[in-house]
């Protein structure tokens, strides 16, 4: 279904940043976590008295090494300094504000100077190149726009290697068919959730989006989401897929992007130092090992952020990739620490629910999981409307061969509800997969 | 033997869905001649026999019910006590396996038929052919 085209092995926008020795670009990364540290510690009183309180100064980080020494940041402390308490620049420096707000309490401020700006629009850049993505390919850019960076970042990203980009942001999503089939749009940037409604949307409409279309690749980004879900995406629309991985706090989407070999995401490595930690502990893990994602930033002027809890589970993947880029990969986002949940006493992650429902004929693409008391899980999954055959015990059979085969992944047997295709709300942006109903 | 199709909906076990499809029925004329509901662990099948098989179908996919249309053997029986036994009697004696079977009565107390579900169609014809079993007639619509 996929093809990697031939054209784009060797294409880079940065080559020589994206393809520099280890022991150069580990050089140069000790030089802008100096510049970074000191700026922090002169300029972000937050900082200044953290290093204080852990009896550091800037002069006391020598190597790459010494930078587990340093303490985290957390998005508590984000919320903490809002709006203003991060900012390493003076006000006029700045000249644009995200904002990335949790479930609870305040936002975080995000802010980009000029330069913070131009850089993340390279980093894209770098991504579209290497997926194959520039001039004379037309984008559409289904993510939201607005206060998140998602979008924006992308947009700039883009243009900035001459595509032609279209700004239709995340539903209407009938216009969103005809944008590509009126235009010939080649490439779309979108949430999975949305990808895969979209798709059922096309063929309600008898459109194939496999034939009847121009595009070619898609480039998924914002929740994190299974291989079966990327194959699944990809034999629909018959494109390329590539996984993207981004934080507003550290610049938008574009931190770590694939390549066509579409074996994990090389991360930025002159632009964000990476450490994988054991989220409960802290303790830095070895490479290869799955825990918390850390990025220090390493360029960023308005608001560098050192050490900073992304609360995304990954793990590195240290082997050299065929396409000559020296930046380490991350393996696809596991799960959020924040998404997992615990039932039984065992940690869960819903992507892990996900990839077994992808698995399994008879089902649709859309499902949840509700939770009603820290013993029980139920699963709500849609039966799919092309294997309905009239047969109860079929239904049954099906019923027994989800709970098993998740049981098989997480050790918890749910319950199951099959429900009617399309009983649960479709989503036009971030899926909503957990209904965490229990009470302390 | 005439053919006999009938459309199966699945449903969530929540109120409202027959009265969805009586309704869309009511408005397209199609008048439901036998009906058989089965529930189990949180949703059921609903099977329709109607006068308007194709129609019903099309009607319910768009009102995006998850149907299916499927062939079914409407075997003639009296309406009265021991009319299934006799039926069901040769069908075990033919080694003929019912997955689902429910009635529907043509004359109250005269003639009615056994809908049954099997899972060859062809081979239960083939062996039943010989049998003395009378089967569906389109006059009885
Ligand atoms: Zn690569």
């Amino acid at each position: 279904m996929s093809r990697t085209d031939p054209l784009i092995e060797g294409a880079f926008w940065q080559r020589q940043n994206e393809v520099i020795e280890r022991t150069f670009l580990e050089a140069e990364q000790l030089h802008h976590l100096k510049e970074t540290l000191d700026s922090v510690y002169s300029n972000v009183p937050f900082y200044k008295s953290r290093f204080e309180k852990a009896g550091l100064i800037p002069g006391d980080i020598r190597s790459l090494g010494d930078l587990r020494r340093l303490p985290f940041t957390t998005s508590d402390d984000l919320r903490a300094a809002y709006p203003f308490g991060m900012l390493a620049v003076s006000k006029e420096d700045v000249v644009r504000l995200h904002t990335s707000s949790g479930t609870t309490g305040k936002p975080k401020a995000i802010f980009f100077s000029r330069q913070d700006i131009e850089n993340s629009s390279d980093l894209i850049a770098r991504c579209l190149v290497m997926t194959g993505t520039g001039r004379g390919d037309i984008l559409q850019n289904m993510m939201t726009y607005g206060m998140f960076t998602g979008a924006l970042v992308m947009h700039y990203g883009a243009e900035k290697v001459g595509a032609l980009v279209i700004p239709a942001g995340p539903g209407n999503s009938d216009r969103q068919i005809s944008f590509m089939q009126d235009f010939g749009v080649t490439a779309f940037h979108i949430t999975p959730s949305y990808a895969l409604y979209i798709s059922s949307l096309m063929q309600e409409r008898g459109i194939d989006p496999g034939k009847d279309l121009s595009l070619k690749r898609a480039y998924l980004g914002a929740e994190p989401y299974t291989e079966e879900t990327r194959r699944k995406i990809e034999y629909i629309f018959g494109i390329d897929v590539y996984n993207c991985y981004g934080l507003t706090e550290m610049n938008g989407p574009g931190v770590a992007f694939e390549c066509m070999h579409k074996n994990g995401m090389h991360l930025w490595e002159d632009h964000f130092l990476m450490e994988i930690i054991n989220p409960d502990t802290g303790e830095v893990l070895e490479d290869g090992e799955k825990g918390e994602l850390v990025l220090t930033s390493l360029r960023r002027e308005a608001m560098p952020l050192i050490r900073y809890r992304t609360r995304d589970i990954t793990r590195i993947m240290p082997d050299n990739c065929e396409c000559g880029r020296t930046h380490r990969r991350i393996s696809r986002i596991l799960g959020r620490s924040d998404d997992m949940f615990i039932a039984r006493g065992v940690n869960i992650f819903p992507q892990q629910i996900e990839q077994v429902l992808m698995g399994i004929k008879g089902v649709a693409q859309n499902y949840q999981i509700v939770l009603e008391s820290f013993d029980d899980i139920t699963v709500r999954a849609e039966i799919s409307k092309d294997l309905f055959d009239g047969n109860i015990e079929h239904l049954l059979d099906l019923q027994t061969e989800i709970a098993d085969k998740i049981r098989a992944e997480i050790i918890v047997k749910p319950k199951v509800e099959l429900l009617e295709p399309g009983a649960l709300p479709v989503s036009e942006g971030k899926a909503k997969r957990v209904i965490d109903n229990r009470t302390m | 033997m005439d053919k006999v199709r009938q459309v199966s909906v699945f449903s969530e076990n929540k109120p409202g869905r027959i009265q969805k499809i009586t309704g869309i029925f009511g408005e397209e004329g199609i008048n439901i001649l036998a009906i058989s509901i089965t529930s189990t662990n949180g949703f059921g099948i609903i099977k329709l026999l109607v006068d308007k098989c194709d129609l019903a179908y099309e009607k319910l996919k768009e009102h995006g019910f998850t149907v299916k249309l499927s062939e079914v053997l409407a075997i003639e029986m009296k309406d009265s006590p021991g009319g299934l036994h006799e039926v069901s009697q040769i069908l075990s004696d033919k080694g003929i396996n019912i997955e689902n079977a429910y009635v529907y009565v043509v004359e109250s107390r005269a003639r009615a038929y056994l809908l049954v579900e099997v899972k060859d169609i062809e081979k239960a014809r083939e062996i039943l052919a010989g049998s003395n079993l009378n089967f569906f007639r389109h006059e009885d619509f």
